[in-house]
């Protein structure tokens, strides 16, 4: 190795670094959050009688499924200027991670729903349950256990992806490991030494 | 200024950076499914020595995020003496964080091919790679593909990445373009579209029909 691991300057960021975790760790949260509200959303809009909207919605999860989130990122933030609406990086960052894992979690929630059996649907119309009633009481709750699974390796997938948002200057640890004052190569290293670690 | 006008004057340098982000995209595949194919047989291994090794590697590259095993390669790796200039580096790193994921996939479609197969292979006294050469690899292959063909789609997106090391591929184009005429929505839409129209008429059609001729010579279509 060509360079000395300087252990107090480790220390020294470390409480940085674990201050830029909790964005983070909070990045990831509201991000998740939204996906999975809008996620079902975007599920259950696929599932209208009114055929344009299944297009449309069906096309567009296609579509966000299909494109770099990092491309997504820089879309919402840089378009909103140009049409008069300003929007800061957070709120920029969480509506692109929101908007792209919810295209993710609609498929989850999709098969779940599809993997209702047919009688239960059956049984609702016989009590003449209304549609409203029929997904929010019988199918939706059967439909989200076995959806679980698949949501977990989404959440994982979530804090996998927050970094990107450093592209725009929201202030996570890769953020902080790059932007350090005076970091040379030599500290860069140690920043995602930390990372790696605190993660 | 209408997309049309857009088009007319950046079209050039959007072409130049889909050429760069295709080249990267086939160069990743490459490196990925050698790495999967690699690591795959090595998890399936009896040499304690080579399955840590394929193991670190899958659980590394899937654990951790892409873009920090890219600054990683790109940025540390020096340290170490191993100097990567940019290009080389990105669709290394694109494609050994795929090449993971590709991993559990060939593994599971190894292990998927019916036991008999492995008997009769055995019966007919063939060496192991000769049994998996003939008989294994080429009935996983089959298997494998429907989930390689959304992996490849995750692998165009994550060739966008190589853009913050300044490999001037298409997203690297659309932001200079952004950085110099703010005109955002014209350049990163364009962007959006032409990484959609790949993966959906390019990635998805290609895998489809791959399909299709692999599972015709196995006698399955």
């Amino acid at each position: 190795m060509r360079f000395d691991w300087q252990w107090d300057f480790a220390w020294e960021i470390l409480p940085r670094l674990l201050a830029a975790t909790l964005n983070t760790l909070l990045a990831a949260g509201i991000g998740y959050a939204i996906a999975v509200v809008l996620g079902l959303v975007l599920a259950l809009a696929q599932r209208t009688p009114w055929k344009p909207l299944t297009f449309i919605v069906r096309e567009a999860v296609e579509f966000i499924r299909s494109t770099p989130l990092v491309l997504q990122i820089f879309f919402v933030f840089y378009v909103g200027p140009q049409f008069g609406i300003r929007l800061s990086p957070w709120t920029a960052g969480m509506i692109a991670i929101g908007l792209h894992y919810s295209a993710y979690l609609s498929e989850v929630y999709r098969a779940g729903i599809e993997a209702v059996p047919k009688g239960q649907w059956e049984a609702c119309r016989a009590l003449n349950m209304s549609t409203r009633d029929t997904y929010l009481r019988i199918v939706i709750p059967q439909a989200l256990p076995p959806s679980v699974a698949g949501m977990g390796n989404y959440l994982v997938g979530i804090f996998k992806d927050t970094p990107m948002l450093s592209v725009i200057g929201v202030a996570d640890v890769i953020f902080l490991a790059i932007s350090l004052p005076a970091a040379g190569l030599v500290r860069l290293f140690e920043g995602f030494v930390r990372r790696k670690m605190g993660m | 200024m209408s997309i049309w006008e857009f088009l007319q004057t950046y079209g050039a340098r959007i072409i130049d950076g889909t050429l760069v982000t295709a080249a990267q995209f086939v160069l990743a595949t490459l490196v990925a499914v050698t790495a999967a194919l690699a690591a795959a047989l090595g998890k399936l291994s009896r040499n304690l020595a080579v399955r840590g090794l394929a193991v670190t590697y899958i659980e590394l590259f899937r654990g951790t995020s892409l873009l920090v095993q890219l600054y990683w390669i790109f940025f540390v790796l020096p340290l170490f003496g191993i100097t990567l200039d940019k290009f080389t580096a990105g669709f290394l790193s694109v494609g050994l964080n795929i090449g993971a994921y590709g991993a559990e996939i060939v593994r599971g479609a190894i292990q998927a091919v019916p036991k008999g197969q492995w008997e009769a292979a055995y019966a007919l006294s063939m060496s192991p790679a000769r049994r998996m050469r003939r008989i294994i690899l080429p009935q996983a292959l089959v298997l494998m593909l429907p989930p390689w063909g959304n992996l490849l789609i995750e692998l165009l997106k994550g060739t966008a990445l190589v853009s913050l090391i300044s490999v001037a591929d298409l997203m690297f184009q659309a932001k200079q373009i952004n950085a110099s005429t703010f005109l955002s929505a014209q350049a990163f839409g364009t962007a959006l579209v032409v990484y959609y129209l790949l993966a959906r008429f390019l990635i998805t059609p290609a895998m489809r029909r791959l399909e299709r001729v692999m599972a015709q010579r196995l006698g399955r279509a």
